[in-house]
């Protein structure tokens, strides 16, 4: 056996298993953590594949920040386990049949001969080719306004979940820079015409006693 | 030698995992948010090995899009499931029924 052939069947066998743990684990941190291993076996047999960016992105976005924010999250939160894993087992039989059936059908369509996919070749790419270069020369060409459409959306989604948790505080004591410059001298200071109180005169008021 | 066809059994599995984590844990939103990220990475695994075999690199780039979409999905998700464990102290979804008639 070929040692891409075990190090494919190696890969793949930790990913299902992680997968399988992901669902059936009894605490959201670890399903957290097996979902990370899940990812790292994906991205190294997308490294097989010869796909190198798209492997070292799954390991840098998905496990270095989607990963980091989802365990963030499930340790903030204080959750009842035990009342959220109610109806696991009585799902369990359906769920099963059901996903076994999908592999099942699956694995009859594409191992058959029906398609030739056993007889596509691999590539065989020369050595000195770069994954990322080509990639970078598609994204800026024929992909750039796709590109820009996938940078309007981070921004709108960095926007979103900042604006959904943001929490604003009642004894907030930050300065509106934007109010405080468009200021006027009248909005501070305020002139009151009123009457002049004259003191009266000593002699005078002597005389009105 | 490893062919397509395995690649895409591989996929079918974990994709059937994710669904199966959708029916099992239907009232954990986490996990639930968790298994649609595992649906994802079979759908991109999938995209990966047909780039590879039919040599066009343009899945690549449909693999790069779904990786952003994905990430900017699942950031508002949390953020969604932060707000709503505020207001209910609850991750159950069959709790979210306060627009019920």
């Amino acid at each position: 056996m070929e040692f891409k052939t075990i190090l494919f069947y190696l890969f793949s066998a930790v990913a299902v298993v992680a997968a399988l743990r992901v669902i059936t684990a009894r605490n959201p941190v670890h399903a957290a953590l097996f979902l990370v291993l899940a990812f790292f076996n994906v991205a190294a047999l997308w490294m097989l594949l010869q796909a190198e960016f798209l492997a070292l992105a799954l390991i840098m976005v998905y496990v270095g920040a989607v990963m980091v924010l989802f365990l963030f999250v499930v340790m903030m939160l204080d959750i009842n386990i035990e009342r959220l894993r109610q109806g696991f087992w009585n799902n369990l039989p359906l769920g099963g049949l059901v996903g076994l059936l999908m592999v099942g059908e699956m694995a009859v369509v594409l191992s058959g001969r029906y398609f030739g996919l056993a007889n596509l070749p691999p590539q065989n790419l020369p050595a000195n080719y770069s994954n990322t270069k080509e990639l970078a020369r598609l994204l800026y060409t024929d992909y750039a306004y796709p590109f820009e459409i996938a940078s309007v959306i981070l921004l709108v989604a960095i926007i979103a979940a900042v604006m959904l948790t943001l929490r604003r505080r009642k004894d907030n004591k930050a300065m509106h820079s934007s109010d405080q410059i468009a200021v006027k001298a009248k909005d501070r200071m305020r002139l009151v015409k009123m009457a002049p109180e004259v003191e009266l005169p000593a002699a005078a008021a002597k005389e009105g006693e | 030698m490893i062919s397509l066809s395995h690649y895409l059994i591989l996929a079918a599995i974990l994709f059937a995992i994710g669904m199966v984590g959708i029916f099992l844990n239907r009232k954990n939103l986490i996990v639930l948010l968790m298994a649609i990220e595992l649906m994802l990475l079979a759908v991109n695994l999938n995209f990966v090995a047909f780039s590879h075999y039919l040599n066009d690199l343009s899945g690549q780039l449909f693999v790069f899009f779904i990786l952003v979409v994905a990430a900017a999905e699942s950031g508002i998700g949390l953020a969604i499931l932060v707000v709503l464990f505020r207001n209910l102290s609850s991750i159950d979804v069959e709790e979210l029924d306060s627009l019920k008639g």
